[in-house]
């Protein structure tokens, strides 16, 4: 009894930063149609700055977090206001852009993983940061914090994109970019501020990633099909789905783990395929 | 054309190790860009499970060659990457969109994964040696299984098949409508375009004395054949040989110059021409060659005329 509730707090648990994680993937694709295969690379990035702060200057690595996140919003916002903006212009039509913005993605992937190696290399570290368990339950609290700055987010975001003003073009941009370019929204900036979203919630999960999990240069991609795994099961383009589909995989990732932690990536995988072919729209699909 | 063939099928009598290795590295990307082509081009269902397939090659000539000769071998990797192909084409070639394209990028890492676990519990080893073969022997088979792939091709564009792959790539309700097995047709060439990608996956492997999962599942076989097809773009069959070749002869260069570099510079490379040439090296001389014919001519000729 006591491992099934374990699974389920670890699961959720980790399922907490998977939905962070796609929830910024789906911005990306929901809003940009980028499909960002190098999402992961910055979710390494976050985690090796914070890791690189913790040990330099003995940083918090939750504080680091007010570090990481609007560092990497900047890159992401570069990216989309030079690179995204300019093939959107000239692609002929949304598939041509989906194409080559996944391929110059790829490029990403490359230089941002070229670049980390030659800083940090390729060993494995981690951030040694409140590594005690909580008492009757084998949860070490790093979990719980994670957990909680994942809620923090989740909320923030959710009132960000519900109550202000950018939320509504956001949610606008999201359903019909035309009109709502024709309604007064700044398409390009908008756009570009989704993608730079996007890549913070990456760079905070890879904050809160590099004090609970190993850390190497090599760890993005695994984030990036964990993400696209999460994106397709809730939707895409759902935040909601996001959100759902990133907890179902952590209890499963946890489930399987407690029985044979090689095969995680294969269950995710299994389940990836039996709910796509169940309902190819995914859980909040329409 | 002709005169290309025979320089090709002659050039190891005259010239020796580093440029018949280069041009079996060339004849490879060529063949996954053109296999890659035969089903994607048509049908704008982009797939990136062409490094799954390679793979696949990759470890049948671990198994294989050696019992078995290695001409053999390379047939058995092309057929078992047919029926691979053909049960993930069956299963998954109802999704559209981004959604094919995600999947075929999650299986190509989940059959790396089943590889890697499987060899850890059966052979207790991360990887496997593979039964070499001469850089000249390589290269012909190489050359062979080219032709082969062009002939495929050529073959699947002209036929039926070829026609009903275009119109599901225009529409494929009113392809369904207007009587096109759309399902079968898909799978078939699905599964018909994953035979070459496996049989130069298992000529290269002949060429690595090593291989494990993470080598023979590279993503880059998955990536780069897209990137070549769009730069050399995929209105004809010469244009992706191209781009195979400018991008092969780069990425080599890169590697022999500056291995601590190759990524990074491959990936800012990788970025630009997309950023600069995004209708590829054919678009760019389609550009080129109007503006020297005069811009009153083009503007009268070109307006009309869809972007290539």
């Amino acid at each position: 009894m006591a491992a099934v509730r374990d699974i389920i707090i670890t699961g959720l648990l980790l399922g907490g930063i998977f939905a962070l994680v796609s929830v910024g993937l789906s911005l990306q694709y929901g809003v940009g149609r980028v499909l960002n295969v190098a999402h992961g690379e910055f979710i390494m990035i976050g985690a090796f700055v914070t890791f690189w702060l913790f040990s330099s200057i003995n940083l918090n690595p939750i504080v680091s977090i007010v570090i990481t996140a609007p560092l990497i919003f900047v890159i992401g916002w570069l990216l989309h206001a030079t690179l995204f903006r300019r093939l959107m212009h000239n692609a002929p039509n949304l598939d041509v852009f989906e194409g080559q913005s996944m391929l110059a993605a790829f490029g990403l992937l490359y230089v941002a993983q070229n670049i980390a190696r030659i800083i940090w290399g390729s060993q494995t570290y981690q951030v040694n940061y409140m590594n005690t368990t909580v008492t009757g339950a084998q949860i070490p609290l790093n979990r719980l914090v994670a957990l909680a700055v994942v809620i923090v987010v989740g909320v923030a975001f959710y009132l960000f994109l519900a109550r202000t003003r950018m939320g509504k073009a956001i949610r606008s941009s999201a359903q019909d970019p035309t009109t709502a370019g024709l309604m007064g929204v700044d398409i390009n900036s908008v756009l570009a501020i989704c993608f730079g979203l996007g890549l913070a919630m990456a760079g905070i999960a890879g904050s809160l990633i590099s004090f609970v999990y190993p850390i190497q240069t090599s760890m993005g991609l695994q984030y990036t099909v964990i993400a696209m795994i999460v994106v397709v099961l809730g939707g895409l383009g759902s935040i909601t789905g996001a959100m759902i589909g990133g907890v179902i995989l952590g209890i499963v990732s946890q489930l399987v783990t407690h029985f044979q932690p090689t095969w995680t990536m294969i269950a995710y995988y299994v389940v990836f395929v039996v709910l796509l072919l169940a309902r190819p729209k995914g859980i909040m699909g329409k | 054309m002709l005169v290309v063939f025979v320089v090709l099928a002659l050039l190891p009598q005259y010239n020796h190790g580093y440029t018949v290795t280069l041009l079996t590295d060339i004849l490879r990307y060529a063949i996954l860009t053109l296999a890659w082509m035969i089903f994607s081009g048509p049908t704008n269902y982009m797939s990136l499970a062409t490094a799954a397939f390679y793979g696949i090659g990759f470890y049948i000539a671990a198994i294989a060659n050696g019992p078995v000769p290695f001409a053999v071998a390379i047939i058995i990797a092309g057929l078992v990457s047919f029926v691979v192909a053909l049960l993930v084409g069956a299963l998954t070639l109802r999704l559209r969109g981004v959604y094919f394209c995600i999947f075929t990028f999650a299986l190509t890492l989940l059959i790396q994964n089943v590889v890697l676990e499987v060899e850890r519990v059966v052979t207790h080893t991360r990887g496997r040696f593979v039964e070499a073969e001469t850089t000249e022997v390589a290269y012909y088979a190489m050359f062979i299984v080219a032709i082969f792939t062009i002939a495929m091709a050529v073959l699947i564009r002209r036929s039926r098949y070829g026609l009903a792959l275009q119109s599901i790539g225009e529409h494929e309700e009113a392809a369904a409508h207007s009587g096109i097995n759309v399902v079968r047709t898909k799978v078939l060439v699905f599964a018909a375009s994953a035979m070459p990608m496996a049989m130069a996956g298992a000529i290269i492997a002949t060429q690595r004395t090593y291989i494990d999962p993470g080598i023979a599942f590279s993503l880059q076989s998955s990536f780069l054949p897209v990137l070549m097809a769009l730069f050399g773009g995929m209105s004809n069959l010469v244009g992706p040989i191209i781009g195979a070749a400018v991008f092969t002869y780069i990425g080599e260069l890169l590697l022999t110059e500056f291995p601590d570099l190759y990524m990074l510079i491959f990936g800012v490379v990788l970025i630009l021409a997309i950023l600069f040439m995004p209708n590829g090296i054919v678009g760019l001389a389609q550009t080129v060659w109007t503006k020297i014919r005069g811009s009153r001519r083009s503007a009268a000729e070109g307006g009309r005329r869809a972007p290539a």
